[in-house]
């Protein structure tokens, strides 16, 4: 690992559309990167992991910097729209209040002026802070890429630790979160080795409410960090509380469920082991919290 | 390496800089202009000794390319007071002991001036939470936070 302060050589580029930037990273695969607060890149850029001979600014794209609510659609966040701006944001608090949460979490204030949703999410790390929340709320990429605009759903985008479904001359241009269920109630726990700042050893996320289409008459969507090679959804969890009816034992079981399911390993911040027993602590927390406020 | 020619304003005064792509706003401060308040601690955006403000907002300038700054306002510990000589952060830190070996220090004043303009009157919870992206190694924070809190009651009263 190479610590000193100076980051490798390299060329930077700041394209004013994105047919541009799609077009120059497709002629450059491999080695061209689409950049945007720079809080993961250039800290892997500075220690050796990754070595782009392009940093490909896509912060001044049409759109980039919008944060726009409608009360029909949802919630449209630009790829730029840093951190800060979304926990800031009365439309977020009000709608979205879970999201604001998970952004809270992370790191510190100087850093989330920076720190862009977007790019937590396409750094992939099982560990990030907000990909929770957006899982839960079943949030949908827009993508620039060779071939024009498509959309990608996050349930489906994480493919492995710091992979996802973008292949080169793809950008990311905004994050979409439809309308909130009705009546949902979400919290974020997050585990750190100090309370406030640093990556979490483990991160549940919680989502619950009313929905007559489950035999319980409840919803609950659950999104792990740092326990899975991808940010993680215990689907067997979710349906044990879909289908049978909301107890202090069917939450506890939930919990069980999701500590069951994922496949922590140990590093320098936790155990697997441990890791495994707080999923089922912290998720029978956080359960027992949604539905305390779905109850009144 | 290609140099990209920028403007920025760095304490109110503008400056035209040559810089490769691969320089931080930390080093072009620091190695372009010797502004050598702001201090490198990790190169990692985690422990904010490189802590200014870009266009009025705290940021780790080891985390920001010198590049992207083209046409910002940049304001460092050299620049906080302004046109007085101290600024109240300032004032109220060297009172109230928040200084031992003073790495910490310029990035610690960057980020509490910036609660205060953005939050005049912060509770302990809002304070710690504003600084904790800024590592002291010496002091243990409590003197450093009673010197927000005094700086806040300082604003206020002067209205």
């Amino acid at each position: 690992m190479n610590t000193h302060p100076t980051l490798p050589e390299f060329d930077y580029l700041r394209p004013r559309t994105p047919a541009e930037a799609s077009e120059f990273l497709s002629r450059h695969p491999g080695e061209a990167r689409p950049f945007l607060g720079g809080t993961d890149v250039l800290v892997r850029m500075r220690d050796g992991f990754l070595t782009p001979r392009f940093l490909v600014d896509v912060k001044g794209l049409d759109g980039a910097n919008d944060l726009r609510f409608d009360p029909k659609a949802g919630l449209t966040l630009g790829a730029a729209v840093s951190m800060n701006r979304v926990i800031a944001s009365a439309e977020v608090r009000t709608h979205y209040p879970l999201l604001a949460e998970a952004c809270r979490s992370v790191a510190s204030y100087p850093l989330r002026t920076r720190a862009t949703v977007v790019g937590n999410i396409c750094n992939a790390s099982p560990a990030g802070d907000s990909i929770g929340a957006c899982l839960v709320l079943d949030g949908v990429l827009h993508v620039h890429g060779l071939h024009g605009l498509r959309q990608e759903e996050l349930g489906s985008f994480f493919l492995g630790p710091g992979k996802t479904r973008l292949e080169a001359g793809d950008v990311v241009t905004a994050l979409h979160l439809p309308l909130p269920p009705r009546g949902c109630a979400g919290v974020y726990l997050k585990l750190g080795r100090n309370q406030l700042s640093d990556l979490s050893i483990v991160g549940v996320t919680a989502l619950g409410h009313p929905d007559s289409s489950c035999p319980s008459g409840y919803r609950f969507r659950l999104a792990l960090a740092s326990v899975a090679p991808v940010p993680f959804v215990p689907v067997a969890a979710e349906r044990h509380l879909a289908s049978h009816p909301i107890t202090p034992e069917s939450l506890r079981e939930a919990a069980q469920l999701a500590a069951d399911a994922c496949s922590p390993i140990d590093d320098v911040r936790g155990s697997a082991r441990y890791r495994r027993l707080m999923v089922r602590n912290l998720s029978a927390t956080a359960l027992a919290q949604v539905w305390g406020r779905l109850t009144g | 390496m290609a140099l990209h020619e920028i403007h920025v304003t760095i304490n109110d005064e503008p400056e035209q800089v040559s810089v490769p792509a691969n320089m931080t706003l930390m080093r072009m401060l620091r190695e372009k202009l010797a502004l050598t308040g702001t201090k490198n601690g990790c190169s990692a955006g985690e422990c904010g000794a490189c802590t200014v403000l870009l266009n009025g907002e705290p940021v780790n300038s080891c985390m920001v390319l010198a590049v992207e700054c083209d046409g910002a306002r940049i304001v460092t510990i050299e620049g906080l007071a302004g046109q007085k000589r101290l600024a109240p952060i300032q004032e109220t830190i060297l009172r109230q002991g928040g200084v031992q070996c003073g790495f910490c220090t310029p990035g610690i004043l960057i980020s509490a001036h910036a609660l205060l303009q953005r939050n005049p009157d912060p509770g302990e919870d809002e304070i710690r939470e504003a600084l904790v992206g800024n590592l002291c190694r010496c002091t243990g924070y409590v003197r450093i936070i009673e010197s927000v809190k005094e700086a806040a009651r300082m604003q206020s009263a002067a209205g």
